[in-house]
């Protein structure tokens, strides 16, 4: 790979210990109205799915107000996301190594990371995480107009709109899963969380779980 | 004739059947009364409509509903379906009965059916919102009802509407209130050809049974009672004269039940959706307490200020 795998912003400050700005304020902001919507989406989607789950509608302002405040959240979440898109696809394409990481696992999971080969700006599971949330999206925005009634209602059939309230919650449980999935990448690997806070991550985490990212920031010389 | 429903007392008398008699309640589970009320049942009799609409003025009349003016588009069915409004809607169908060579008058007075299995009540996630009566009666409990339009979607017979002014869902309540009170729907009420009957299920059968009888002498040799089994009967019911093709009746369903996809979202899907979210969050919890946080250590750190400083680590 002869393109360094860096992003808009990424640099490093030399140092004990050496800092690299990871995030730029603009996807940090981006990225966090992302996960407020994501959050609140999957407690309003939550207590319609499920009778068990119905008290949730407490937070929203009762139940005719979390029916309809859902479906904006998921307005706002899918534009919010499409930026994290524009921004992020680039370094999430597959690569070959991506396979090999995949592959192997059993060390990404035991937390043996000198097994596995040295990952640019996103390991194979953060891509997997990008791509399987920018996929379920799509799903959730599309079938979800189906059955946003208020505006959408005359357009569809009952029947249509039977598939598509199905395949929204279906849909909506897997991001969910995805979505433990990623916090607990986030908290599971120490240091993580200051990515996306102060936009800042040690040289020493990078060198760890982000070698060949380290690297190349040091070689294109983004001091 | 069937005996009319007599006119009731005029002094105030106790609802018959209440709250204590729900043997279903939505996004609930209930313990249902020991004791089940007597059925009730309405039933239509399409050979003896005569489409003068005075059920569907009755309908408007009792419960103080008010239909928008519409257009008139060449077809008596008016309004053209059935709205918040009106809950109940005379279907006109011009039938050629090749066998006979008769034009045929088909006139089905649309509404909800009250079935025994309902679907709207199944795929109601507002608890209480709809409700089923020991005696049948289903009804729409509107403080209740969130609007989300659940309820159409688990309808096999497409019948619960949204309204555009307060955005809840409205349908034929059988005239619940006046049931209550001994009395008979107001559409059965207004019928001036007692095409629409009401008592107990098991009357109204036999009442059918006597109708069919009838029209069988007259030569409709498929005359029958639509009492659907596949969403376990219903508590209005049809007399047809057709009755082995309910679908020539303004596309009465021929064999209605509860739509699969409906049952698997209301299912499996449910129990299997909020167990794979508990299982994601378990794994994570045991993966943390197995193989422990991953931490960067003093080595790292060195590594990358020797990498940072143009030292090989």
């Amino acid at each position: 790979m002869s393109k360094p795998e860096i992003e808009a912003g990424d640099s490093v400050h030399p140092g004990n210990p050496v800092i690299v700005d990871r995030y730029t304020v603009a996807a940090r902001i981006n990225h966090w109205v992302t996960a407020i919507s994501l959050v609140l989406l999957a407690l309003s989607g939550l207590a319609l799915f499920s009778p068990a789950l119905y008290f949730l509608t407490g937070l929203f302002g009762g139940g005719q107000l979390t029916r309809i405040i859902h479906p904006w959240i998921g307005v706002v979440l899918f534009l919010s996301f499409m930026g994290l898109f524009f921004r992020f696809f680039r370094l999430n394409l597959w690569e070959r190594t991506d396979s090999v990481w995949m592959a192997r696992l059993r060390a990404v999971l035991a937390g043996d990371e000198n097994k596995l080969p040295e990952v640019g700006k996103y390991n194979a599971g953060q891509k997997m995480v990008f791509w399987s949330m920018s996929l379920l999206i799509l799903v959730l925005i599309t079938s979800g107009i189906v059955i946003w009634d208020q505006y959408f209602g005359p357009y569809f059939t009952i029947e249509q709109k039977r598939i598509a309230v199905l395949i929204h919650s279906v849909t909506a449980i897997v991001a969910i899963c995805v979505w433990i999935v990623h916090v607990y990448a986030a908290i599971w690997v120490r240091g993580t969380i200051g990515a996306m806070t102060r936009g800042q991550v040690t040289g020493g985490w990078a060198w760890r779980h982000h070698r060949k990212w380290l690297r190349d920031l040091v070689t294109t010389g983004k001091h | 004739m069937f005996t009319p429903v007599p006119n009731p007392t005029t002094k105030p008398v106790p609802a018959k059947f209440g709250e204590q008699d729900l043997i279903r309640r939505s996004a609930s589970s209930i313990t249902p009364p020991a004791k089940r009320q007597t059925e009730v049942a309405k039933l239509i009799d399409v050979s003896k409509c005569i489409g003068c609409k005075a059920c569907q003025v009755a309908c408007l009349e009792w419960n103080n509903l008010t239909e928008d003016v519409g257009v008139n588009t060449g077809v008596y069915d008016n309004p053209h379906d059935l709205t918040e409004n009106t809950w109940t809607l005379m279907r006109y169908t011009e039938y050629e009965n090749a066998e006979s060579g008769n034009l045929e008058w088909l006139i089905r007075k649309d509404g909800c059916m009250h079935c025994e299995d309902p679907g709207c009540l199944k795929a109601c996630p507002a608890p209480g919102a709809i409700v089923q009566y020991s005696n049948g009666i289903v009804d729409f409990v509107h403080d209740k009802c969130i609007g989300c339009g659940y309820c159409i979607k688990g309808c096999p017979f497409n019948i619960p509407r949204i309204s555009k002014a307060d955005s809840k869902a409205y349908k034929c309540t059988l005239c619940v209130d006046r049931v209550a009170v001994g009395q008979g729907p107001a559409c059965q009420k207004a019928c001036p050809t007692q095409a629409i009957v009401f008592g107990t299920k098991d009357e109204m059968k036999q009442w059918a049974d006597h109708r069919i009888k009838d029209l069988k002498s007259r030569g409709f040799k498929n005359a029958g009672l639509y009492d659907p089994p596949g969403v376990g009967g219903t508590h209005v019911m049809y007399v047809l004269q057709h009755a082995d093709k309910p679908q020539i009746y303004a596309s009465l369903p021929n064999n209605p039940s509860i739509s699969p996809i409906v049952e698997l979202w209301k299912g499996a899907t449910k129990y299997a959706g909020l167990a794979a979210i508990g299982a994601f969050a378990a794994i994570g919890f045991l993966h943390q307490i197995v193989v422990g946080p991953n931490r960067v250590s003093r080595e790292d750190e060195e590594n990358a200020e020797r990498l940072t400083e143009g030292k090989s680590p």
